[in-house]
């Protein structure tokens, strides 16, 4: 009995502890290890921050209220210190007390939130605008005013670290799941309107540094702005639940000043016609399968899987499958990549006719499948005008 | 059933034996059994598969499942967890304590009762079913958004009906609930005089009837968009995908609390048993329930800021979500009051009970915080999110449960349960719970969005935490079934009264209590409830 009694002292003494530790330690572990939110590097990230530690504070202090109250009287209104229980049942001044009170306090909390909303709101003058669409499962941008579209997929060294029992450590891939093979390039200081839409289903663009995130909505343009003061590279991800690759679709923004944006912008677009007017190259069947291979582990590999061998009832396979191996089928089998089918997305668009003959070519040449078939940027740019 | 002849003679009970007695059941007791055996095994099911998720998410990389296997996971853990744990053990608890407590023979609707409980081994035989088939079980969430889940494979339609059978048997459960309340109390039983766990159960019977229709209708317009053609969500089709979140939400909100006030009815029980106090704020607590059903109705788009609604609807719904703080102010404060000047004790029911008060109040710190809606742009669909919800029900709804399990244990099975065990499955319950969703928290801060099986090495030591707390958790509800059957199955004789401080009807019938109760109005008194 004694020893019970005091068993129970020290476990009621514990979780007093306990509970001021996990009320204190959003501040403890801000400080020591980085996990409280991104202060983040625009206007409105930083007044998110404010507004989220000002309520943060303001549960601290209500709950050490509150539970201190509750273990006063858990301490010293006990039965076996032998105390007479009340009779009370109510009092009204009380209770009106602590409806007013927390009435308040929502107040003071609703005023700031609501200038912040109404300033987050205000997409106006912009001198950029950017419109994401959300794909499954990588993004696409469109500089609306420099008629540019960049795809930007998961780097490749992630995708290969993070096939299941892939061996491969993930410490070891370059920011792991949080890397792009092209990053969205925008300039600091400038006021940016990025509009956010999706292809197929709802996913999500967040970039915690930004301030916010906001869905991505097949058939809805939902309108954001954002102002980066400070140049870097910031990482975010998809937050919306999209299927199976929803936890592969990194978002990479990359802020530089603005000269350096705008020269990005023309090299950009340089590379972009430059590899279209190389597309009648001939390319030999080594050329084709190892360039094959690097826009299937982008483009194809989620799905299909490293092993070609798909995920059965959800995605088919490839390897020894009909569509890539019988000869009279090539033409249908570069229909499909560029156009789609069914759940598969069309790829026609972001994948120019070398990336697409190369991809057919490893197709037909990997795994299983040993055709000896060669599919040339012609063959692919004959299959688009049909 | 009870004849004049036999009423002297209330324990030689006539029932059914064998598997007749469970399959055609129409007594309250035997049917409020069945359901909270039925969650509890439910219970085990969602569990595991919380336990392949933390197992996943050990560590970065992917190591046991694959990415469409795991977002299954995540979809029907919760469906289990929502659909066929929480909810039928407040029903369960409803069947068993709602008669006895306020004087009625059985509940009014008997048959339905049988057919409320048996249509729910059907529907979940429907959903786990889905494991085997082509395409795996549902993927898109239990929110199941287009146009996401319209691709699920060969398990859509399961998926569809099986939420349309869980659908009926909460409806008939709530009528039943309704028409016994408000039938069948006994002479004395005032509205005003009635329990705060029937109390809670009205209101949430009501809140049931109201949203539960809207969530068919929702489910119905995803099939005819998949099978039939129509365009409800489909944009390409001039339909809107957002409409169904505002449709489901409708029904979502109130069935958060369709989950939390049979808890907070729970609590109202306990904390004045064992502070041998009345409940301070009788009259405020039933008042401060109903305005937290009626705004659930007022709130349901701040599970959608970041969908891109007007300003004016964030503003709207960012104050109604806010406003929902102050009625659940008022029953925190509340419980704080009846344990002031108390003369508390802290057995196993009233440890769970202060457990809740404080970790249901995190959960409700997170909330508010999440309400706030231009803060909600960096918190939604994050970590913080799920440390959000698991703090109010895990930490509240499934504590509040486990309290009223260990409280009304010996009343059910007439003996005491073992309490050394029961406080050590409660403070392995309570401190690994936390170890498990405290850290959730600052993942969520730190940018881990939720739903995914795999995460940046950055998220790894507080995901490691979480995992072993979860798997500490989830081993330590062993203990509770270990306590449970060996309650069953003997221990030391339960009094009528069982808890010192314990008032009102159920505690003047024996332990068990007979198998047909009250055959006879009992007369209730003030004096009956009082200190």
């Amino acid at each position: 009995m004694h020893l019970n009694k005091r068993m129970s002292k020290f476990l009621s003494n514990f979780i007093l502890v306990l509970s001021a530790l996990f009320l204190l330690s959003p501040d403890i572990l801000h400080a020591a290890w980085g996990l409280n939110m991104t202060q983040g590097v625009t206007p409105i990230s930083q007044d998110v921050y404010n507004m989220h530690m000002t309520s943060l504070y303001v549960v601290t202090v209500i709950g050490l209220l509150v539970f201190g109250m509750m273990f006063w009287s858990i301490f010293h209104h006990r039965k076996s210190k032998g105390v007479k229980p009340a009779k009370f049942s109510h009092s009204t001044t009380v209770e009106v007390i602590w409806t007013l009170v927390p009435l308040l306090i929502i107040i003071s909390l609703a005023v700031p939130a609501t200038k912040l909303l109404a300033r987050m709101d205000n997409t106006s003058e912009s001198s950029i605008t950017i419109k994401v669409t959300g794909y499954q499962w990588k993004w696409k941008y469109d500089y609306i005013n420099e008629d540019l579209t960049i795809y930007s997929n998961l780097a490749t060294d992630s995708v290969e670290a993070s096939q299941r029992n892939s061996g491969i450590n993930p410490s070891s891939a370059d920011n792991y799941l949080r890397n792009t093979d092209t990053a969205l390039v925008l300039p600091v200081g400038k006021k940016i309107r990025i509009m956010t839409t999706a292809n197929d289903v709802i996913h999500a663009w967040w970039v915690p540094d930004l301030g916010w995130k906001r869905d991505a909505i097949p058939g809805f343009i939902n309108d954001n702005w954002t102002i980066i003061n400070k140049e870097g590279v910031y990482r975010g991800q998809c937050a919306e639940i999209c299927g199976k690759g929803h936890g592969y679709m990194p978002i990479v923004v990359k802020a530089v000043p603005e000269k350096e944006y705008l020269a990005w912008v023309e090299d950009t677009k340089a590379a972009l016609k430059s590899k279209k007017d190389s597309g009648d190259k001939e390319l030999t069947m080594d050329e084709l399968k190892s360039k094959g291979e690097a826009v299937y582990k982008a483009n194809c590999l989620a799905c299909h899987q490293a092993n070609g061998q798909g995920i059965k009832g959800v995605f088919p396979g490839l390897d020894g499958s009909p569509l890539a191996t019988l000869k009279d089928r090539i033409p249908e089998h570069i229909h499909q990549v560029i156009y789609g089918k069914n759940n598969m997305p069309a790829f026609g668009e972001q994948l120019s006719d070398t990336d697409i003959a190369a991809v057919v070519t490893y197709e037909r040449n990997n795994w299983g499948n040993k055709t000896g078939d060669i599919v040339q940027s012609k063959d692919v740019s004959a299959g688009r005008k049909k | 059933m009870s004849t004049k002849a036999h009423a002297d003679h209330d324990h030689h009970d006539h029932k059914p034996t064998g598997i007749k007695r469970w399959l055609f059941s129409t007594n309250h007791k035997d049917i409020g059994t069945m359901y909270l055996v039925f969650s509890l095994i439910m219970f085990f099911i969602g569990g595991s598969m919380a336990m392949i998720i933390r197992a996943e998410l050990f560590q970065p990389g992917l190591q046991f499942v694959d990415p469409q296997f795991y977002n299954s996971m995540v979809t029907v853990h919760a469906l289990v967890m929502i659909f066929g744990a929480i909810m039928p053990a407040g029903v369960g608890l409803a069947n068993w304590m709602i008669p006895i407590m306020i004087g009625a023979p059985d509940m009014a609707l008997p048959r339905m009762n049988n057919m409320s409980f048996w249509i729910m081994p059907f529907a979940f035989a429907l959903l786990l079913g889905t494991f085997f088939m082509e395409g795996g079980a549902p993927a898109g969430g239990w929110t199941m958004y287009p146009p996401l889940v319209l691709q699920t494979g060969k398990a859509f339609p399961f998926l569809i009906f099986a939420v349309h059978f869980l659908g009926i048997s909460s409806i008939m459960g709530a009528i039943n609930i309704i028409a016994t309340v408000f039938n069948m109390r006994a002479p004395g039983m005032t509205l005003m005089r009635l329990p705060l766990f029937v109390w809670t159960w009205v209101i949430t019977a009501f809140l049931l009837i109201a949203s539960m229709p809207v969530l068919a209708g929702a489910v119905t317009m995803l099939l005819t968009d998949k099978y039939f053609g129509t365009s409800f969500f489909n944009a390409a089709g001039g339909g809107d995908p957002v409409l169904f979140q505002h449709i489901f939400w409708f029904f979502g909100h109130p069935e958060v609390y369709i989950l939390i006030l049979p808890a907070f009815g729970i609590i109202s029980q306990i904390i004045p048993t064992f502070a041998r106090k009345p409940l301070f704020g009788y009259a405020s607590m039933v008042y401060a329930t109903a305005s937290i059903a009626i705004l659930s109705f007022f709130v349901w788009a701040h599970h959608m800021f970041t969908v891109g609604l007007p300003i004016n609807g964030e503003l709207f719904f960012m104050y109604a979500t806010m406003l929902i703080a102050v009625p659940t102010g008022v029953k925190v404060f509340n419980w704080v009051a009846t344990m002031w000047k108390g003369a508390m004790t802290f057995e196993t029911p009233m440890l769970f009970a202060l457990a809740f008060v404080i970790l249901f109040t995190i959960g409700g710190f997170s909330g508010l915080m999440l309400g706030i809606t231009p803060v909600d742009f960096q918190y939604h669909d994050t970590y913080f999110v799920v440390a959000h919800f698991h703090y109010v029900l895990l930490t509240g709804a499934v504590f509040a449960l486990m309290a009223s399990a260990y409280y009304w244990l010996p009343k059910w099975t007439g003996h005491m349960y073992d309490e050394k065990l029961a406080k050590i499955h409660f403070w392995l319950s309570a401190i690994f719970a936390n170890v498990l969703f405290f850290p959730q928290h600052f993942l969520g801060l730190a940018g881990m969005p939720r739903r995914i099986p795999d995460y940046s090495v950055q998220f790894a030591d507080f995901n490691m935490v979480s995992s072993l707390g979860g798997f500490a958790y989830g081993i330590s509800q062993l203990l509770f079934v270990y306590i449970v059957i060996k309650c069953v199955l003997g221990g030391k004789k339960a009094t009528g009264q069982v808890w010192e401080g314990a008032r009102g009807l159920e505690w003047t019938l024996s332990s068990p209590p007979p198998y047909h109760s009250f055959t006879k109005s009992p007369k209730v008194t003030k004096a009956l409830m009082d200190y």
